[in-house]
């Protein structure tokens, strides 16, 4: 290759890099190593207006309490797209070099996808290094880099547990059951008693819902992976565990697996066609809303254990506050994405008005909160059993670097074998395959486990 | 065309402000006319350059690079497209749509002949009535047309399932095994009007004359429509089989919609447009999916000109 030739690719490859098309690119805020409080106090005194992207309902509640503390700072909130879409057009914004948000909502699960691509911003010069204490520890390893760095502030927070009909487990003198074992031999008398009823609904294309199922069975497949080394093993024991399980009971025919928050899943949830549907703590509102016509009769437990005695949860959903360090405002945004997700007040509004589920100790320990009694679940204190649930999950687990992709693949894999009755634990294999070729593909170094 | 314009202006000038604007012009007067032409065409020019050829060679350009999460972005020449060409998750979509096509559009297209020869036959009543209820369908988005249709389909509580079950008899899994099929027909639903009323206004324009030689001759209502009508509707056919092949091959809207509903079944990649998208929103390879986005074109193109080639060889032996 001679020098000259070399010239142009160069030159073609700085061309048809995005940057080149805005010409007032925003170049990435540098942190500091400290902002001290009075940096901190010049900029909240300096008028500001700061995007905000949020598919939160009822988040301009919390917008409001910030201008109210801080009347020079306005926040404009845009709802751009929910999950998915959201984030296209933030990866979108981010590659053209503006129109991206300054804060945006993210979910735990994508927190990695922009710390990969050096888009987020550590909050840690803010003041978030403080923050750690008044969250909940799974929580906050949940946004915390490899050396410390503070990526986002948690929102709010997903532990699972299992929704469950009274009146049915009544009918069919079903004991709560503590163990996958117990669950599994309910399953099959259930639907032997009444073929029409299954104990639960298994999603084989929710990937977010297998993840946190993995999380709870001791699975961490992406534990180690830091910047361009991956590591992944979905293929491990634990994973085998919880496949051949959820794929055992689907062949037997004894739950049922219909792809959720469909038409026909919303339907059956109201005609009583499930009897418990395996969720997490922001499950108990969201079904109360859409199976209002079977209000009273549902409960809530945590989720059945792989050993008896134990008390283990994993996590599904939940969602945090990042700050893009395209962002021209990095104190203001630092600051607010601070604000109301610890102030007392908005946090409180959040878990009670909102119905977010809180990832502070000081609201999961709140008897305002605890106490409430939700008569869709025939009084019980819900958000009780939660907040119990919340404090079993376990801090080990780790998001992938694409794990929009990494879902993705699970559906085309291991979903699709245990929807057809395929060899599920081969399509683990199958999955691993696709994640190793895409992964090395994107430049990383792959390393298998197990 | 500028010259002809000039000449004929030259010779014979139409009017006199256009041959005040000829006389104007610098040198020859052919040149003015034709920027007085381009000034025309300009607004629709500029619209299309800027909309469609500047993206479209941005597009090409963007298809030779390769963007790494790690390693950053890299000329690759024509890598993505021998990739494009080896990848069986492409080949897949592209036989399913093949599939698709060889099984949906000649039955979209005897629908749309059968109801277009009904309608020019006049022997219909309430004729205006029928065509727009055959033509409404295309009037319903294809977004909202899948949303229907998905319910329709829904194994437990889908109407027709509830039908079948007061029957005592089961729906096929319109969702599972059957789903490339349950898509023909919400297509089919949604296009036989549209190619209806292009063959209808085909048929209308056949000059009456052949059909009153035809009645002499003795030929009855279906010899005329055998022997009159189908050979002479070929040009309108032939366009209306491009179409299809251009919009069996882009199929996106409706698998989009029902992956909610069965998404073991509509994978990521289950039509060559939807493996694209996936490929860029989901997997961020921006620049494979944009060769993939050309190779379905030239696909596309390819499909439809060895269409044409075909039926033209056809008509002449």
């Amino acid at each position: 290759m001679t020098p000259r030739f070399r010239r142009r690719t160069g030159l073609a490859a700085a061309a048809a890099s995005p940057l080149a098309f805005g010409a007032c690119a925003r170049r990435p805020v540098e942190p500091p190593a400290h902002v001290s409080q009075a940096e901190i106090d010049e900029a909240m005194r300096t008028p500001t207006e700061l995007d905000f992207w949020t598919w939160v309902p009822g988040i301009e509640k919390q917008v409001a309490l910030f201008e109210e503390a801080y009347p020079d700072i306005k926040v404009d909130v845009t709802n751009a797209a929910q999950g998915a879409g959201h984030y296209a057009k933030i990866r979108t914004a981010l590659r053209a070099g503006r129109g991206a948000p300054d804060v945006a909502q993210i979910e735990y699960e994508m927190v990695p996808a922009f710390t990969i691509t050096d888009h987020l911003l550590d909050l840690r010069p803010y003041g978030a290094g403080e923050l750690e204490d008044q969250f909940v520890e799974w929580v906050w390893a949940q946004v915390s880099g490899k050396d410390g760095e503070v990526w986002a502030i948690p929102q709010d927070t997903g532990p699972m547990g299992m929704l469950y009909r009274a009146d049915i487990f009544e009918e069919h003198g079903i004991e709560v059951p503590e163990t996958w074992e117990a669950f599994a031999d309910a399953a099959r008398a259930l639907h032997e008693a009444d073929p029409e009823v299954y104990l639960t609904n298994f999603p084989p294309s929710q990937g977010a819902f297998f993840a946190g199922s993995l999380w709870q069975g001791g699975a961490d497949p992406f534990a180690g992976s830091e910047g361009p080394v991956l590591k992944v093993d979905v293929t491990s024991e634990a994973a085998q565990k919880v496949t051949e399980f959820w794929a055992g009971l689907a062949a037997e025919g004894v739950v049922s697996t219909d792809p959720d928050f469909s038409d026909q899943w919303y339907q059956a949830a109201n005609r009583g066609k499930y009897a418990t549907w395996l969720t997490a703590a922001w499950g108990p509102v969201f079904l109360q809303s859409t199976a209002a016509s079977t209000s009273g009769k549902w409960r809530a437990a945590p989720l059945p254990q792989w050993e008896s005695g134990d008390e283990v949860a994993g996590n599904w959903g939940g969602s945090t506050n990042g700050v893009f360090n395209i962002t021209q405002h990095p104190i203001q945004a630092a600051v607010f994405a601070q604000f109301i997700n610890t102030d007392p007040e908005c946090t409180k509004a959040m878990a009670t008005e909102q119905f977010l589920f809180p990832p502070t100790k000081a609201l999961l320990e709140d008897p305002d909160f605890t106490g409430l009694e939700l008569e869709f679940y025939g009084g019980q204190k819900v958000n009780e059993v939660f907040a119990q649930i919340s404090a079993t999950v376990s801090p080990d687990f780790q998001w992938p670097p694409f794990n929009d992709q990494v879902r993705a693949d699970y559906g085309a894999t291991v979903g699709t074998a245990i929807a057809e009755g395929g060899d599920a634990v081969a399509a683990l294999d199958a999955w691993q395959d696709r994640i190793a070729e895409y992964a090395e593909f994107q430049g990383f170094t792959v390393e298998e486990g197990s | 065309m500028s010259t002809d314009t000039a000449d004929s202006a030259s010779e014979a000038p139409i009017t006199p402000r256009i041959g005040r604007i000829a006389k104007r012009g610098r040198g020859g007067k052919g040149p003015r006319y034709a920027r007085t032409g381009y000034l025309f065409v300009a607004p629709f020019m500029i619209a299309f350059t800027a909309m469609f050829l500047v993206p479209l060679a941005y597009a090409a350009w963007f298809s030779l690079f390769r963007e790494q999460m790690i390693g950053g972005n890299v000329f690759v020449g024509f890598e993505n497209y021998t990739r494009a060409f080896t990848d069986p998750q492409l080949i897949a979509g592209l036989g399913r749509v093949a599939l698709f096509f060889l099984i949906q559009v000649p039955l979209m297209m005897a629908l749309a002949l059968f109801f277009a020869l009904a309608l020019d036959s006049a022997l219909l009543r309430l004729s205006k009535t029928v065509r727009l209820a055959i033509f409404m369908p295309y009037a319903v988005p294809s977004v909202v047309a899948a949303l229907m249709w998905g319910f329709l389909y829904g194994p437990d509580f889908g109407p027709i399932a509830q039908l079948a079950d007061k029957l005592g008899a089961t729906a096929p899994d319109f969702l599972g095994d059957l789903m490339l099929g349950s898509i023909a027909n919400i297509v089919t639903w949604e296009f036989t009007g549209y190619n209806m009323i292009l063959l209808y206004a085909a048929l209308r324009a056949i000059p009456t004359e052949l059909y009153e030689a035809a009645a002499v001759d003795g030929a009855g209502p279906w010899r005329t429509a055998w022997s009159i009508k189908i050979p002479l509707l070929r040009p309108a056919l032939v366009l209306c089989m491009v179409f299809s092949v251009i919009g069996s091959f882009q199929l996106f809207n409706e698998p989009s919609i029902m992956r909610t509903l069965a998404p073991n079944i509509i994978v990521a990649d289950y039509t060559p447009n939807l493996y694209a998208y996936n490929l860029a929103f989901v997997g961020q390879e921006y620049n494979y999916a944009a060769a993939v986005s050309f190779v379905l074109g030239f696909v596309i193109m390819a499909g439809s000109y060895i269409f044409m080639l075909a039926t033209n060889r056809r008509s002449r032996s």
